[in-house]
């Protein structure tokens, strides 16, 4: 047999050694984490929604022993906690059986949210890199602008976003922009923060043959400075592309937005809905997974490409 | 005289940047030193670490720095690279300040570590000073295979830096500065972190190449038999503060080889450097 197993894995096809393969890589610990969740959420569900049933009951005189009583829980229009299984079908409901295009489609929000979020962090990681490139040429820039982009972020962003989106609405700006511009708000500050660090991480004998060779300080930026900051700049694009989604959804919910994940949040809210709840956000934290792996891919993939150890 | 020389100098200093730099009247002086002093500002106080240098280093020299740790040499590199500047006192390289003269990129400077860059291969590290001075790309790749041929380092070109020996990475770095082709090459301990072999056979390239090229070398190390196998002039440094204790011309041969070191004449030239180390280990204590 000329497998080769990973680490810990055994070879061969017997069921212990399946078990054995899946607890040596990641996938088994992630696994069982999730049946974990999922249990926990089951049993959340039950004791939830238990008072509502209880008094449903009491009132259409119903006794009934204990497993039914739990089935009960599990099929409210309008549970307090849906168990996993009703948003499951919820999901599957408005993401495969209607067409992408239609109102009810999550595909739909899912896409209006994703179109806000990318142009936010587009924007967002532009401007956190110039920011940096600034602060670090320049001790003036230095000085006048840090306080402002750490200030910028105390501000909470449901105090700010309803402002954005307004004010951009009134001046007809398209909303992927208004929203956008919240996302690149939250987005721009982790990429400033982190590429400023990047930007001077290279080692000071580095930068003393820089200064040997007489380059340019857009030389040393290119040739030095920016490929030193890789690591830096990856680190914070996992932030912000996750942060980006978030103001996305946030800038979507004061305005009476129609479409997108914010909207179909605020709506389900609006009808008591928390089936329609759940299954927003379920989506929108499967989005973000995605994302930062997108990320994460490309992070290995550059760092590889510029020779990095692996 | 006097007056021609201070007029030529703002002369030199207003020449474009392309045109051939005008060499000053009192050729031969590459570096001149008088007076110079180097006191550190440290968060625990001052640290004196060059006191009263006085140095002539003339066209074509092989000039040595050796001494204790921390007597100063690095310190003295960099000063004539202007990577640090002094406290007070005078110095010139080729006959301007050392600003002037880095930002005509008269020198080539060698690290006491190999300081390559991490995400470049071999060959790329080489090239980096080229691309900055905008070589064409055909003289750049010339230059690259030239000299790494000469320390060895043919093959290697694709490789990382990591994916090489401490001592290779080393080799990497001189074949950088030299790919330059400066008429001035600051080396600091170049050769520390090679095997005895490898050093013996770098030391008879580069004096090869500075008995061709006429080039003018200051070359840092904590080896005697290579100072005295290298230098056509050794400065003996002592420390707290750094100091020259003594300047020992040596007149062996301009193509010697390494069976030279068996000789009376260079047995009593490192005899005389290891007075002086001991000398100036003594005072201090
Ligand atoms: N940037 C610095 N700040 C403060 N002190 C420094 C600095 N650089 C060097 N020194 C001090 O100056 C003195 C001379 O240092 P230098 O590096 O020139 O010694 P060296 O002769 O090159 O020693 P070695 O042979 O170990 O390389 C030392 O006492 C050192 O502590
Ligand atoms: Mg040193």
């Amino acid at each position: 047999m000329s497998e080769i197993a990973e680490p810990g894995g055994g070879v061969g096809y017997a069921p212990r050694v399946w078990v054995q393969r899946i607890f040596a890589g990641q996938t088994g610990p992630v696994l069982v984490v999730v049946a974990a969740l999922i249990l926990i959420w089951y049993a959340g569900a039950i004791y939830l929604n238990a008072p509502q049933q209880i008094d449903r009951d009491r009132r259409a005189g119903i006794e009934r022993n204990f497993i039914d009583f739990a089935a009960a829980t599990y099929a409210q229009e309008r549970p307090v906690l849906p168990a996993p299984h009703q948003v499951a079908a919820e999901i599957w409901k408005t993401t495969v059986e209607v067409k992408p295009t239609s109102k009810r489609s999550l595909i739909y929000h899912g896409w209006v949210t994703l179109s806000s979020t990318l142009t936010g962090f587009g924007i967002g990681t532009l401007l956190g890199i110039v920011l940096a490139i600034g602060i670090v040429s320049s001790r003036t820039l230095d000085k006048s602008l840090m306080p402002w982009i750490i200030t910028s972020q105390t501000i909470p962003i449901l105090a700010i976003a309803p402002m954005i989106v307004v004010v951009l609405g009134s001046l007809n700006v398209a909303p992927i922009w208004a929203k956008g511009t919240v996302s690149a708000y939250l987005a721009f500050f982790p990429v400033a923060v982190g590429m400023v660090k990047g930007l001077r991480s290279p080692d000071p004998m580095l930068l003393d043959l820089m200064r040997t060779y007489s380059a340019s300080p857009t030389q040393t930026m290119w040739k030095l400075r920016l490929p030193a900051a890789m690591p830096f700049l990856f680190a914070s694009l996992k932030v912000a592309i996750a942060i980006s989604l978030v103001g996305a959804i946030v800038g979507e919910m004061p305005t009476g937005a129609r479409a997108g994940l914010g909207a179909r949040l605020l709506s389900g809210s609006y009808y008591g809905q928390t089936v329609q709840i759940w299954s927003a956000l379920l989506v929108a934290a499967f989005m973000a997974a995605i994302l930062v792996t997108i990320v994460g891919m490309a992070d290995r993939m550059v760092l590889r490409r510029m020779g990095v150890k692996a | 005289m006097v007056e021609a020389e201070t007029a030529a100098s703002p002369a030199a200093s207003a020449a474009p940047p392309k045109a051939a730099p005008a060499k000053p009247a009192h050729t031969g002086a590459v570096i001149a030193a008088s007076d110079l002093s180097l006191t550190f500002q440290t968060a625990d106080g001052p640290v004196q670490a060059l006191a009263d240098i006085d140095l002539a280093i003339h066209r074509g020299e092989f000039v040595s720095l050796i001494g204790p740790s921390g007597c100063g040499k690095t310190t003295l590199l960099r000063v004539i690279a202007d990577l640090e500047q002094p406290t007070s006192g005078e110095i010139s390289v080729n006959g301007v300040s050392p600003d002037a003269a880095r930002r005509e990129r008269s020198y080539g400077y060698v690290f006491q570590s190999a300081a390559l860059y991490p995400w470049r291969t071999i060959a790329k590290n080489v090239a980096l000073p080229l691309e900055i001075m905008g070589l064409p790309k055909a003289e750049q790749q010339k230059r690259v295979k030239k000299n790494l041929e000469l320390v060895n380092l043919s093959g290697f070109e694709r490789k990382f830096p990591w994916q090489l020996s401490g001592g290779m990475q080393q080799r990497a770095s001189i074949a950088r500065a030299l790919a330059v082709e400066p008429d001035l090459l600051l080396m600091d301990e170049p050769f520390g972190a090679l095997d005895e072999i490898v050093r013996d056979h770098l030391n008879e390239q580069l004096l090869q190449l500075w008995a061709k090229t006429n080039k003018t070398i200051v070359f840092v190390t904590h080896s005697i038999p290579e100072a005295v196998f290298l230098s056509s002039k050794i400065v003996v440094m002592s420390p707290r503060p750094g100091r020259i204790y003594d300047v020992i011309d040596c007149g062996l041969p301009r193509d010697r080889g390494l069976d030279i070191r068996e000789t009376p004449e260079f047995l009593a030239i490192a005899h005389r450097v290891r007075e002086g180390l001991r000398a100036g280990h003594s005072y201090e204590d």
